[in-house]
């Protein structure tokens, strides 16, 4: 059975298209929705990717600095694969596929210096704002790297600062002060590899035959801000750069989706 | 103080804007978004599932499993730690007993029928929130039910008795009470019945009273939704 499927994807690859007949380079429809909690967190969004969904939502708090960075503020992303979305999913800790859900989408953001960790800080070495940005996948169709990323940034973008009444937070007076957030957006963009095919957003039945799957984040001006190669095979040089020309040129299109 | 107008200026009857949608996830056998004011719960029903350790398996009828889930940004106040609490688990066992009396499980021996709900905004009435989803959910499945659960909180704020408590009046700290039900119409059963707060006899049937008044205009909103979906146009 699962060789058959898997003989008829490589056909389709073979012929240009995914099993629902888009281009290789082709996403399904893409949406997004702001605010779908917006009286209990601070920022939230909804994204779909064809029949893929993920929400996530902003929560602020108070905290310590880290001893290295005593003037900065930080972030902390968390993935929950909660039985809801897939068959494959059973509740519990969170295990390696998830955790490394969290920390691609935290190294683009982190890295790219999406938000100003300085203006984060309330008081050096004692009192920094901690952000909290959960993700929570509703429907695993396939290509949850993306729709999560891009969940995370317009969830970032529709945070308002809760107020802070001598030291504590009110979280039920929102301010109408936003994240320091840079005009830069670090969109991410995944390639899998697949019997020689590049290939854009999988569903869920690609996604088992996947070689290689590369997830690049992507500077306005064209640079790279973090890169993590998944899958079981290598790649070449020739491949890998490919790879980077098509992900930059759907980064493109991916950022037209954000406010 | 005299409670005599509440706090959202509804009556004290009133419930909150009801809003239910079937099939809101894709991936599972049966599903179903249900809004309640501001509280959204989304309940999705995957059946039947291999039911592990084995002597938890019943080799005459299904095992319901019931997940009671906040999402992390979904409090009302700080982050919600992700995992299991007190609290989440006490809540998933009493939505299991809620929605059992209506269900059939003999086609589903040996396996799990699984329920997993989460809530993605609360504002007060979260588990009846949860289990008038799961129960929609249930019925989008299509595992035999002799009827639709529906779940209201009523609360006794000073001497009056108020349909559907928001999170302002739960919190209201002078001479609260808060009793959440589940109802069943076609059985005339309550299925759940938690009240946290000083009540008298008297105040309890009229809570009761109101619950089903609420449960009622609450399951009509659900038929409507399962129509919305299944009656053919």
């Amino acid at each position: 059975m699962k060789n058959s499927i898997k003989e008829h994807l490589f056909n389709l690859y073979g012929k240009g298209m995914h099993i629902d007949g888009r281009r290789l380079d082709e996403y399904r429809e893409i949406s997004i929705e702001y605010g779908i909690s917006a009286k209990s967190a601070e920022g939230s969004a909804r994204v779909k990717i064809g029949k893929t969904e993920v929400i996530v939502g902003i929560k602020l708090d108070l905290g310590e600095p880290f001893p290295d960075r005593p003037n900065e503020g930080s972030i902390i992303v968390n993935t929950e694969l909660r039985p809801i979305c897939s068959w494959k999913y059973e509740s519990g800790p969170p295990g390696t596929d998830s955790i490394e859900l969290s920390r691609v989408v935290d190294r683009a953001i982190r890295e790219a210096h999406y938000l100003d960790f300085k203006k984060l800080c309330i008081t050096p070495g004692e009192k920094i704002w901690m952000v909290f940005i959960d993700i929570y996948p509703l429907n695993d169709d396939g290509n949850l790297f993306d729709a999560s990323a891009l969940a995370a940034l317009a969830a970032l973008m529709d945070t308002k600062m809760p107020a802070l009444i001598d030291g504590v937070i009110d979280y039920k007076q929102k301010t109408d002060k936003g994240l320091p957030l840079k005009k830069d957006i670090p969109v991410s963009c995944t390639i899998v590899y697949c019997d020689g095919y590049m290939i854009i957003d999988p569903t869920t039945e690609e996604e088992q035959f996947i070689d290689a799957r590369l997830t690049i984040g992507f500077l306005d001006n064209g640079n790279i801000c973090a890169l993590q190669k998944g899958g079981d095979v290598g790649l070449s040089e020739e491949e890998l750069m490919k790879i980077v020309e098509l992900a930059e040129r759907k980064t493109i299109e991916l950022r037209k989706y954000l406010k | 103080m005299v409670y005599d107008k509440r706090f959202d200026g509804r009556k004290f009857d009133q419930l909150r804007e009801v809003d239910a949608k079937i099939g809101v996830i894709p991936n599972a056998t049966g599903s179903a978004m249900f809004r309640i004011g501001k509280t959204i719960a989304i309940a999705a029903v995957y059946a039947p599932k291999p039911l592990f350790p084995q002597f938890l398996q019943n080799d005459e009828r299904g095992v319901l499993k019931c997940e009671y889930n906040m999402v992390a940004f979904s409090g009302s106040g700080e982050r919600v730690r992700p995992g299991p609490s007190r609290r989440s688990k006490e809540l998933s066992l009493v939505i299991e007993k809620a929605l059992m009396p209506v269900l059939d499980l003999k086609e589903y021996a040996n396996c799990a029928v699984d329920v997993n709900i989460e809530l993605v905004q609360t504002d007060a009435g979260t588990r009846c929130a949860g289990i008038c989803a799961a129960s929609l959910a249930l019925a989008d499945a299509g595992i035999s039910m002799s009827d639709l659960i529906s779940a209201v909180a009523v609360g006794r704020i000073e001497d009056k008795i108020v349909l559907d408590v928001n999170k302002e009046e739960e919190d209201y700290e002078k001479g609260m009470a808060d009793i959440a039900v589940a109802y069943s119409l076609r059985l005339d059963k309550i299925t759940l019945l938690q009240a946290d707060g000083e009540l008298t006899k008297e105040q309890l049937k009229r809570v009761i009273e109101m619950a089903k008044f609420g449960c009622n205009k609450i399951r009509e909103v659900q038929i409507k939704a399962l129509k919305d979906k299944f009656m053919v146009k």
